[in-house]
């Protein structure tokens, strides 16, 4: 009986997904013996390889399952999220790609030192590193937790509401910690190719099958702004496939209206407004002004990963890392189309959804919508509903582990490579540091598990778009003036970057709080001390969006402050600084960064 | 050790380490790269414009989409792509002019000298 308590399919593809991830890594550990394999994978994967890779941990639970469900729970505003992912990385190639490659270091630290002789400034920019890891942590962790919940969700002798969230964060965080710590890097690359194609193959066959039942996107959103009674009528005289569904279930009143769902300005960006009683016309200029501020934190955030640049590294020469990119912006773009679909058909099919919070929220309606399918067929016949679910619980998991894995690995190469191997202890040898990677694999792992316990409440996109506003403000602005202002001096980038991340950082711990408190269930008891903030809110709206969605203010202050502190500090430009440009800008084929290196051992420094 | 590099163009290894050659450099990089983010921050920051003061013509539908939900949900992808496949083209063929016209100037130094 006890198999009865769980989807047979949901349950075999996503145990499945999860041992075929083990055992690539496991495999591919065998193969990694030096250093250099283990922390960037010998620089030698193709470009095919790489691309998958990168695209691989590029997608991660935000844009597989947080992308569907703001799409379902905020409509048009929500599209801004996977265009901007798209975009941010078509930024990163224009102006930063190609240089840092040249410039040849491991990590943004090793950037951060290279070009300015400072190993205090490297000490700042791994702290950073693990700032931004840590919070983007979270929201995978919120999408593991949401699966287990999910695929578990009929056990009962759990408690009546199946497998607590906290539980299903813990198992994902043990086993991918594990898988990190004795795979390292090269595991890594082959998992992550694997996990993109898995992620495609999971998006898309469910909304082929679904629109093929249920009609495609377009006769889907048609139906937005018509009452629902008139969409019914429609497909009872057009007969076919959907007359024993209607096209449109009745909508909770929780659920945002047509007209505001399905136009710009809506409930995503016009919420500051609406708490502080401002409607109607008047609430538009505040959601045009968080509509920018959110274009400009995830275009800019995305060139500010750790996790996404340590790639640019893996290509043998400047002209595959290029190619490369080219074929990443093409397989993260295709993906992208997918997910506002399931946003769009888990509206009109499942709006029972829009009445749950935390794990039974909007973020899972990947993994439930394509279920519907189960109760559109005949008795008898096969549950195609439960298969395809299965497939998309599957494409989660592939989800949350490559993108942990992926920051867990930049992250522990940071504890690894610079706190443990520079900084406490510059005369190990290279086997103590692989030691010492497992170890620091651990604690980072077991660190972002517990903070992921904290989230349930807090949307996946969300919380994403929020890690990636804290790179804004302080990595883009790093990167992008280091590589094409020769005037900025190490005074100059420290204060920038530092004053941009931590006034970023704190806005966003504030809304997050103050939205925490709100919680019904156990973390709103946690957070009540912070309630009042949120009356505040209520009079200050503006204020609000710009905490929600600091970019806006950070990043101008942010280059500003480097462009101004470089100006007052400009005795302190590095002395080689030409040297240095001519590395990052020079092409590769001049073998200049040869003359670099050689130079600069003769100065002895 | 730099004081030494930075004197006239009399010998191509300097040639390459001179002011003159890393401002070209950066400069060309440079317009290249903001032509073509020009290019997509038009229409990433046109859009919301397009949305505030014209709602009616931008809610208007084409086959069951509104006009703004099919240029941000479907047509900005290959918009996107179109300027990587045009800027990777570009910023190769630049590269290559730049190692082209340092081996020539090596060669134009070369003979004179032997």
């Amino acid at each position: 009986m006890m198999l009865a308590a769980f989807d047979v399919w949901i349950l075999s593809f996503s145990a499945l997904t999860v041992l075929v991830t083990i055992g690539m890594g496991y495999w591919a550990a065998q193969k990694s013996r030096t250093a250099s394999d283990f922390f960037v994978a010998g620089r030698g994967v193709s470009v095919g390889w790489n691309a998958s890779a990168i695209s691989g941990e590029y997608l991660s639970s935000a844009s597989f399952m947080g992308v569907a469900g703001m799409v379902m729970s905020s409509g048009y505003d929500a599209l801004w999220y996977p265009v901007c992912y798209a975009c941010g990385y078509l930024f990163l190639l224009l102006f930063i790609a190609g240089p840092l490659r040249r410039f040849g270091a491991y990590t943004i630290p090793d950037f951060a030192e290279g070009r300015y002789d400072s190993p205090l400034f490297r000490k700042i920019a791994v702290i950073f590193v693990l700032f931004i890891g840590f919070f983007y942590t979270m929201p995978q962790m919120k999408g593991a937790g949401t699966t287990l919940s999910y695929i578990f969700k009929d056990i009962s002798w759990f408690g009546e509401k199946g497998l607590p969230y906290p539980v299903g964060v813990v198992l994902v965080g043990g086993v991918i910690t594990f898988n990190v710590a004795v795979g390292g890097m090269k595991g890594i690359t082959l998992v992550q190719a694997f996990q993109y194609w898995l992620k495609m193959f999971a998006i898309s066959v469910p909304v082929f099958v679904l629109m093929s039942v249920y009609g495609s996107y377009g006769t889907q959103l048609s139906v937005q702004g018509q009452p629902a009674s008139a969409a019914v009528v429609q497909t009872a005289s057009s007969g076919g496939a959907a007359t024993a569904e209607s096209l449109r279930k009745p909508l909770p009143t929780k659920a945002p209206v047509d007209a505001s769902w399905l136009n710009p300005f809506g409930p995503l960006t016009s919420k500051a407004a609406k708490a502080a009683k401002i409607e109607g016309p008047a609430s538009r200029p505040y959601a045009l002004l968080y509509t920018y501020s959110l274009i400009i934190a995830i275009v800019c955030g995305t060139a500010g990963l750790p996790h996404i640049l340590v790639r640019f590294y893996t290509n043998p020469d400047g002209v595959a890392a290029k190619r490369t990119t080219m074929w990443v912006m093409i397989l993260i773009g295709v993906f992208y189309v997918f997910p506002p679909v399931f946003g769009v058909m888990g509206r009109n099919l499942l709006p029972a959804l829009y009445e749950g919070t935390g794990v039974n929220g909007t973020d899972k309606i990947v993994l439930e919508l394509p279920k519907v399918l189960d109760a559109a067929g005949g008795p008898g016949s096969i549950r195609w509903g439960s298969i395809l679910s299965g497939i998309t619980c599957a494409g989660a998991f592939a989800a949350f582990m490559s993108t942990f894995s992926g920051l867990l690995v930049s992250m522990t190469g940071a504890l690894a490579h610079d706190v443990y191997g520079r900084m406490l202890r510059p005369e190990s040898s290279a086997a103590d540091r692989m030691q010492m990677f497992k170890w620091c694999a651990a604690l980072t792992g077991g660190v972002a598990t517990l903070l992921g316990c904290f989230v349930e409440p807090l949307e996946i996109n969300f919380m994403v778009g929020q890690a990636f506003a804290i790179a804004a403000a302080s990595y883009f602005p790093l990167l992008f003036m280091s590589v094409w202002w020769r005037g900025m001096t190490l005074q100059g980038a420290a204060t920038g970057m530092l004053s941009g991340g931590i006034f970023a950082l704190m806005a966003v711990a504030l809304t997050n709080v103050s939205t925490l408190s709100l919680d019904k269930g156990p973390m709103g008891r946690l957070f009540a001390p912070f309630a009042p903030l949120n009356d505040f809110w209520a009079h200050h709206p503006l204020l609000r969006i710009l905490c929600e969605q600091p970019a806006i203010w950070t990043v101008p202050m942010s280059i500003m402050l480097m462009i101004l502190v470089s100006k007052l500090t400009r005795s302190s430009i590095p002395s080689d600084v030409r040297l240095k440009m001519l590395v990052l800008h020079a092409p590769e084929k001049l073998g200049l960064k040869q003359d670099y290196i050689r130079e600069h051992e003769g100065v002895g420094h | 050790m730099l004081r030494g590099m930075a004197t006239p163009d009399s010998d191509p290894h300097e040639h390459t380490h001179s002011e003159s050659f890393l401002r070209s450099l950066m400069r060309r990089q440079l317009k290249l790269s903001i032509t073509c983010a020009l290019s997509f921050l038009i229409a990433l920051l046109g859009l919301p414009l397009l949305n505030y003061f014209m709602p009616e013509v931008m809610s208007g539908r084409v086959g069951g989409f509104t006009l703004s939900w099919l240029i941000l949900g479907i047509l900005f992808f290959p918009l996107v792509w179109g300027i990587a496949w045009v800027f990777i083209r570009r910023s190769i063929s630049l590269e290559d002019l730049e190692v082209e016209e340092v081996n020539a100037r090596k060669r134009q130094h070369a003979t004179p000298r032997r």
